[in-house]
């Protein structure tokens, strides 16, 4: 059987169990359907929101940025868990004691303005369409690799099926599904990867492979990295970037991830709906052990792929002379098919010259420049291929490619279309609309931030993993602290919010189109997106931090100068405080 | 919270004296963690990461360790154990959910 027909079998199987549980899980009752998470053990509930929250950049995408950036990667490791942290101690447990379903819902009540609701949601919407133009860059590369078409191509069916599958529910709220799509996507993520860590350093377990010996060599399996890519002339891969401004930068990345994190509304979302206080507390552990899993062995992939990919380019070592391009392994000819690996021979040898341009061997060696150029996004999904796993592994990678991609794309789809139709239209601009008219409302939503995910796609602000961290931060610089001033702090009124949000968003989103374009299209932006060509010497993805400040100062000072909060809103902060008298969450319509 | 308020004056009090003391030792123990949670990332992971360059962790150092592993087994801790903590606290103050 060739590899496309398996393919298409592994990830049909895959689809068809997601749908067999939906059909199953959906015959219960419909009540179930709205409370999916009640009677749900804590466990369980952890390893649903791990597959609703590990999405095409966590899978697809962050190990390949890793294997690039090497230790400065640390950022999305740390970033997308330790927001875990935020979120279980200063968010989910009051949010699941003030009971109601959406982050709007609790922004308009806390801050006793239809105004702030509002803001919350434009806020809302702006990160997660921006998460989902990320989310449409790994559904583009998964799909073109496992149709074998050019990556535009796949795109554009990618968008299609995304549409089909949020309009059929996405399969949201329905618990047993999303522990099916966690199992598929962790076996599929830790397979190839346990092969991989046995071949490089007998070790089966990968996040302990990384700190092993290299087999072949006996040495350290980094210290044979460092090696490698520095006789490439790229930088050390376990050492801070030296260029100035690089550590402040890594930092406010890595806190506008976790509090990007703690800010995301889909995420909160699942912690709203958990039977008691104290399991949300519980889930919000849970659910990071599940992540965990993924996020343990994903810098060890990014590692021994990047080894794996010199060693194919360079059999002999580094100081022999590379491959072939006749003689280049199948899955350089498969993934040059998408476009997302380029071959130029510049120097008319006819071999494969990989190395990072300006490096000193360059000259002696007679080389024109680099050759070959891997587009980051592949790593995860062309690594069993690069390692000569077997077919169905190849096949199982991208079942859970797409699993991740589809899942978290169809809920951040289904939550922008909620908050059009729901708190934007119903709840601000047309009460009266009949539930035919949300529905329809909803449905244009849906279409509507597709269409402009797929177009944005085709020329992304970044890969996947980097457009979903400016989602962050825009996450960071206005929900969160919101939320935060809410519970935390009771002097905290109605305009301290508002302006706060307001400055925070207006200021990240700003800062960001001024480096990656306006409304991100490419070619329009004032500033490049790099350390030292930025505005303030911070780059883009590393700003939600920054706005966060912004509006916390600005909430406190305008709050501070304007009228004291009203007795029954502090009331209400203090009974949200406790977890005694936690009733079940209430829908608000 | 129209619950509270049909409480009589003396169960109000009382309860408004402990809730004070139990969101203060809530506030205590979150800022304990979040310490925990500084050092353990932005503090070993990155800024303090010269300072852990002489302990070897496999051809690299602990701060490495720390800033691609280290970190996420600590939060994962961190979560636990406060959720283990703040569930006896609710209900040594009487707030916990019956």
């Amino acid at each position: 059987m060739d590899q496309y027909t398996l393919n298409l079998l592994i990830v049909g199987a895959t689809f068809a169990l997601y749908i067999g549980i939906a059909i199953w899980a959906r015959a219960g009752s419909t009540a179930e359907f709205y409370a999916a998470n009640r009677g749900v053990h804590p466990v369980t509930n952890g390893m649903a929101t791990a597959a609703d929250w590990m999405s095409a950049a966590s899978f697809i995408s962050m190990a390949g940025l890793i294997a690039v950036l090497g230790y400065n990667g640390s950022s999305y490791l740390m970033g997308w868990t330790g927001g875990y942290v935020l979120l279980a101690l200063l968010l989910a447990p009051y949010l699941r004691k003030f009971g109601k379903f959406t982050v709007p819902e609790f922004i308009g009540d806390r801050f006793y303005s239809p105004t702030a609701r509002l803001v919350a949601v434009i806020c809302l919407i702006v990160a997660s369409v921006t998460y989902v133009i990320g989310q449409m860059t790994g559904v583009g590369v998964a799909f073109s690799r496992f149709l074998e078409v050019e990556v535009s191509t796949g795109l554009f069916i990618g968008a299609a099926v995304v549409f089909m599958y949020a309009v059929l529910g996405g399969m949201k709220g329905i618990t047993y599904t999303q522990v099916a799509q966690y199992v598929v996507l962790i076996t599929a993520y830790t397979i190839p990867a346990i092969f991989i860590s046995l071949q490089l350093t007998g070790n089966p377990v990968p996040g302990l492979g990384l700190f092993s010996d290299y087999t072949p060599t006996g040495e350290p399996l980094l210290a044979r990295l460092n090696e490698v890519v520095t006789d490439l002339g790229f930088q050390q891969y376990t050492n801070q970037d030296p260029s100035p401004g690089s550590v402040i930068n890594m930092t406010l990345f890595t806190l506008s991830l976790m509090i990007g994190t703690a800010g995301l509304p889909h995420v909160i979302i699942r912690f709203f709906t958990v039977p008691r206080v104290a399991d949300a507390r519980w889930s919000a552990g849970w659910a990071l052990v599940f992540i965990a899993l993924l996020y343990l062995t994903a810098p060890a992939v990014g590692a021994m792929a990047r080894l794996n990919l010199l060693d194919t380019i360079y059999p002999q070592g580094t100081n022999e002379e590379p491959i072939a391009y006749e003689n280049r392994p199948d899955w350089i000819r498969n993934w040059e098919v998408t476009g997302l690996i380029q071959y130029e021979d510049l120097n008319e040898d006819g071999l494969i010259q990989y190395y990072s341009d300006g490096a000193a061997i360059a000259e002696e060696r007679g080389w024109q420049g680099n050759e070959l150029t891997v587009n980051n996004d592949i790593l995860v999904l062309a690594n069993p291929e690069i390692a000569n796993l077997p077919g169905w592994v190849i096949a199982l990678v991208a079942a859970g490619g797409l699993a991740a991609a589809l899942s978290t794309a169809a809920g951040l789809l289904l939550a922008i279309s909620g908050a059009v139709s729901h708190d934007l239209i119903k709840g601000r601009f047309n009460p009266n609309i009949s539930e035919k008219g949300e529905l329809l409302a909803a449905r244009i939503a849906m279409a509507v931030s597709i269409a402009v995910a797929t177009w944005l796609g085709l020329n992304p602000p970044g890969f996947a993993a980097q457009t979903v961290a400016l989602a962050f931060g825009i996450a960071a610089a206005t929900i969160f602290p919101a939320l935060m001033m809410g519970i935390f702090m009771k002097r905290i009124n109605n305009k301290g919010a508002v302006w706060g949000m307001v400055t925070g968003l207006i200021f990240t989103v700003v800062y960001i189109f001024l480096h990656k374009g306006w409304f991100f299209v490419p070619g329009t932006n004032q500033f490049e997106d790099t350390i030292a060509g930025s505005l303030f010497g911070i780059q883009s993805t590393a700003i939600g931090a920054v706005g966060a400040l912004l509006n916390f100062v600005v909430a406190y000072f305008v709050a501070k100068s304007t009228e004291e909060t009203p007795e029954h809103i502090k009331a209400l902060v203090e009974s949200v405080r406790v977890p005694r008298g936690a009733g079940v969450a209430t829908a608000g319509h | 919270m129209t619950d509270r308020t049909t409480n009589t004056t003396a169960a109000t009090h009382r309860a408004a004296s402990d809730g004070a003391g139990y969101w203060r030792a809530n506030v205590r123990l979150i800022i304990g963690c979040l310490i925990v949670w500084f050092i353990v990332s932005f503090g070993f992971g990155i800024l303090l990461r010269p300072l852990l360059q002489w302990w070897e962790v496999g051809g690299t150092d602990l701060g490495f360790w720390f800033a691609q592993q280290g970190s996420i087994l600590v939060f994962l801790a961190l979560i636990f154990f406060y959720a283990w903590r703040m569930n006896k606290l609710d209900r040594q103050y009487g707030v916990d959910e019956e």
